[in-house]
C-alpha cells in the first residue's frame, strides 16, 4: 500500500477517473458555454468551457417563445399524468402477481400474459394502426395509455413484495383485511423505497420520450418538448426560419439558441438526479435478490 | 367449496384487470396486426377487409436493393456497440474499485451515470453541435493539430464510429453498476490471503478480481446476444442523414422510412416481423445459454 509504485498507481488512478469523469460531462458544459455567449463568439467557435461575452439573451428568447412553453406545458401534463397511471397500474398489477398460485388460481396465465409481451411485440406499423383505429391520434392519451403498463417494473416490485415478512400479510388476514386493503395498508407503505424508485424512473422515462410524440400527435402545436426539440434542434428544418430574422434582433443565433434549448431541456433531469441517483443504487438491486 | 374461494380471489383478479386490457388493446393488438404482412393492406379497406397476398411482401423485401446493407449495418454497429460497451465498462469498475476514498468514488460515479439519463433527443443536438465541422469544439481542437475540420456526421466512414463512441459515452458510466456489484460480491478473505503470499494489486486483480467477474461477464454478453439486431433506433434516428445511409441506415430506421414517410405499411410491418422472429430466436436462445452457462432466471 505504501510502496513507490503503490503511490504512482493510486495517484495516476485518481487522475484517469477525472479526466474520464471530466471528458463525460465536457460536451454538456460546452452547450452550456454556447448557450451563454454572444451569437459572433458562438459562430466563430471561440466558446470551449467558459462563456465568451456572457448574456442571458438567448435563455430570454427562449423562454418567451411560445412554441416552448406550450410544449413545456405538455410535458409536464404528459409526466404527472403518465406517472401516476403507471404508478397505479404497476403497484396493484404486482399484487396478485406476487401471490403463490395456491392462493391465485389465475396467475400462471396471467404471469405468461404479461412476460410474453416483453418478448413478442407487434412492431411499429401495427402499433401505429391501433392507435390511430382507437382515435386516440392527437389526443394526449395516446402518449400515455400504451405504454401505461410497465411489465419490467411490475416483475421488479413482484419481487420487492416477495421480500416482505409474510407474517404481516397473515395477521392482517386474520384481523378481517381484505386484498385491498393488506395493498394499501401495508405492502405500500413498506414499499416505498421501491416505489420511489420507480416513480423517479417513470417520470424521467416519460419525460425523455419523444418518438411516440413525434408520430402520434399529428401537428407541433400537440408535441411534447422532446418530439418538438427533435424537430428544431436534430431536423433543423421549419421554425427555424423565423430565427434568421431572430439574428438582428441581439446577440442571438441559431446555434446558441438550440443550445439554450438543449440545456433546458436536460436541466429537469439534472435537478432530479441526485434524487434519482440516491435511490436507483439501492432501486436497481431492488428485486434482483430471490429466496 | 369453490363459491369462497372465487370471492377471496376475486380482488385479485379485479386488481389484474386494468392492466390486462391495457396490455390486451396495446400489446396483443398489434400482434393480431402482424397480419397485414401477408395483406396488401391498405388504411381505408382496413385490416380485415383487405386482401391476402401470402409472401409477396417478404419475397419483395428481399428484392429491396437496401436491404443486405442494412442487415449488415445493423448487426456491425450494434456488435461493435456490445464489444466496446463491455470492455469499457469493466476498465472503469476496476479503475473505481480500486479507489480508496469512498467521497471520490461517489463523485465520479455520480457525473458518469449522468448522461445515462438524457435522452439521444437531448445528447444527439449536442452532439450535433459539437461535431459541426465550422464552429464544433472537436473540429476546433483537432485544428489545434493542424487538422483540417472533419464532418463526422456527413461522412460514411466516420459515422458508425460516431454512433459507437457516443453509445459508450453514454452508458458506460451507468454500466459500471452491474460491475461494481459484481466486485462487492468477491470475498474479501481472498485479498487478505493474497496479500500474506505477497501479491501486489496488479497480481490480486489479475487472480482474484477479474475470474471474480467472469460469471457476470458471460452472462451480459450472452444476454446482449439477443440484441444483435437492436442498433439503437433513438440514437441513429437522430443522428443520421441520406448522406451516411450506406453505413448508417439500420433495420429499424429502414422500417420507419416504408411505414411511416412512404406509407408502405405491407412492407415495413414484414420487415419488421422478420427481425422480431430472429430476434426472439436469438433471445430465447441466449436466455437458454445464459441459464445454462450462469444459472441465470429472470423469475
Amino acid at each position: 500500500m505504501k510502496t513507490l509504485s503503490g503511490r504512482i498507481f493510486n495517484i495516476s488512478n485518481t487522475v484517469i477517473l477525472i479526466l474520464l469523469a471530466f471528458l463525460c460531462l465536457f460536451p454538456l458544459i460546452n452547450i452550456l458555454a454556447v448557450s451563454l455567449s454572444s451569437s459572433t463568439a458562438a459562430s466563430a467557435g471561440e466558446v470551449s468551457l467558459w462563456p465568451v461575452d456572457f448574456t442571458w439573451e438567448s435563455y430570454d428568447f427562449v423562454i418567451q417563445k411560445p412554441e416552448f412553453l406550450r410544449s413545456l406545458g405538455i410535458s409536464v401534463e404528459r409526466v404527472l399524468l403518465g406517472t401516476m397511471l403507471n404508478m397505479i397500474l404497476t403497484i396493484t398489477l404486482a399484487y396478485p402477481l406476487s401471490k403463490e398460485s395456491a392462493s391465485f388460481s389465475g396467475r400462471l396465465f396471467y404471469v405468461w400474459f404479461f412476460v410474453l409481451t416483453m418478448l413478442v411485440s407487434g412492431g411499429l406499423i401495427p402499433w401505429y394502426i391501433v392507435i390511430q383505429k382507437l382515435h386516440l391520434l392527437g389526443t394526449i392519451w395516446a402518449l400515455i395509455l400504451p405504454g401505461a403498463v410497465n411489465v419490467f417494473n411490475a416483475v421488479l416490485l413482484l419481487n420487492f413484495y416477495r421480500g416482505l415478512p409474510r407474517e404481516i400479510e397473515e395477521a392482517a388476514f386474520v384481523d378481517g383485511a381484505g386484498h385491498w386493503k393488506i395493498l394499501w395498508s401495508i405492502y405500500v407503505p413498506l414499499s416505498m423505497p421501491a416505489i420511489a424508485t420507480l416513480i423517479l424512473f417513470s417520470m424521467v422515462g416519460h419525460w425523455n420520450s419523444w418518438f411516440d410524440g413525434l408520430i402520434l400527435m399529428n401537428s407541433p402545436e400537440k408535441y411534447p418538448l422532446q418530439s418538438y426539440m427533435q424537430t428544431v434542434v436534430i431536423n433543423r428544418d421549419l421554425s427555424l426560419v423565423s430565427m434568421a430574422d431572430a439574428n438582428s434582433l441581439g446577440d442571438i443565433s441559431d446555434r446558441t439558441l438550440k443550445s439554450a434549448q438543449i440545456f433546458l431541456a436536460a436541466l429537469p433531469i439534472i435537478c432530479v438526479y441526485p434524487f434519482l441517483q440516491r435511490f436507483f443504487i439501492k432501486g436497481v438491486v431492488v428485486g434482483s435478490v430471490k429466496e | 367449496m369453490i363459491k369462497p374461494k372465487i370471492r377471496r380471489q376475486l380482488p385479485l383478479h379485479l386488481m389484474v384487470a386494468p392492466s390486462f386490457i391495457l396490455v390486451l388493446i396495446f400489446s396483443y393488438g398489434p400482434i393480431v396486426g402482424l397480419m397485414i404482412a401477408f395483406q396488401k393492406f391498405s388504411i381505408v379497406k382496413g385490416m380485415f377487409g383487405s386482401p391476402f397476398v401470402g409472401w409477396d411482401n417478404f419475397d419483395y423485401m428481399f428484392k429491396l436493393p437496401e436491404i443486405w446493407q442494412v442487415i449488415r449495418n445493423t448487426v456491425g454497429i450494434s456488435i461493435m456497440k456490445i464489444a466496446a460497451g463491455l470492455v469499457v465498462p469493466i476498465l472503469v469498475a476496476l479503475l473505481l474499485n480500486e479507489v480508496r476514498k469512498q467521497a471520490f468514488k461517489r463523485w465520479i460515479q455520480t457525473m458518469i451515470y449522468l448522461p445515462h439519463f438524457l435522452s439521444w433527443i437531448i445528447l444527439g443536438g449536442v452532439l450535433i453541435d459539437i461535431l459541426s465541422p465550422t464552429s464544433g469544439i472537436v473540429n476546433q481542437f483537432l485544428g489545434l493539430f493542424g487538422i483540417e475540420p472533419i464532418f463526422f456526421l456527413g461522412n460514411a466512414h466516420w459515422f458508425p464510429v460516431v454512433v459507437v463512441i457516443s453509445d459508450v459515452w453514454k452508458e458506460f458510466g451507468f454500466s459500471t453498476i452491474v460491475y461494481l456489484a459484481a466486485l462487492a460480491g468477491i470475498n474479501p478473505a481472498l485479498y487478505e490471503a493474497a496479500v500474506i503470499d505477497g501479491a501486489n494489486r496488479w497480481k490480486q486483480t489479475l487472480h482474484i478480481t477479474l475470474p471474480g467477474m467472469i460469471p457476470i461477464i458471460i452472462l451480459l454478453v450472452t444476454l446482449s446476444l439477443g440484441n444483435v439486431l437492436n442498433a439503437g433506433f433513438d440514437q441513429i434516428f437522430n443522428l443520421y442523414s441520406p448522406v451516411v445511409y450506406e453505413s448508417g441506415d439500420i433495420i429499424d430506421t429502414l422500417v420507419y422510412r416504408l411505414g411511416l414517410e412512404q406509407a408502405q405499411y405491407s412492407l415495413a410491418t414484414a420487415v419488421g416481423l422478420i427481425k422480431s422472429v430472429v430476434s426472439i430466436v436469438l433471445i430465447s436462445g441466449s436466455y437458454y445459454l445464459a441459464y445454462r452457462a450462469a444459472n441465470y432466471r429472470i423469475f
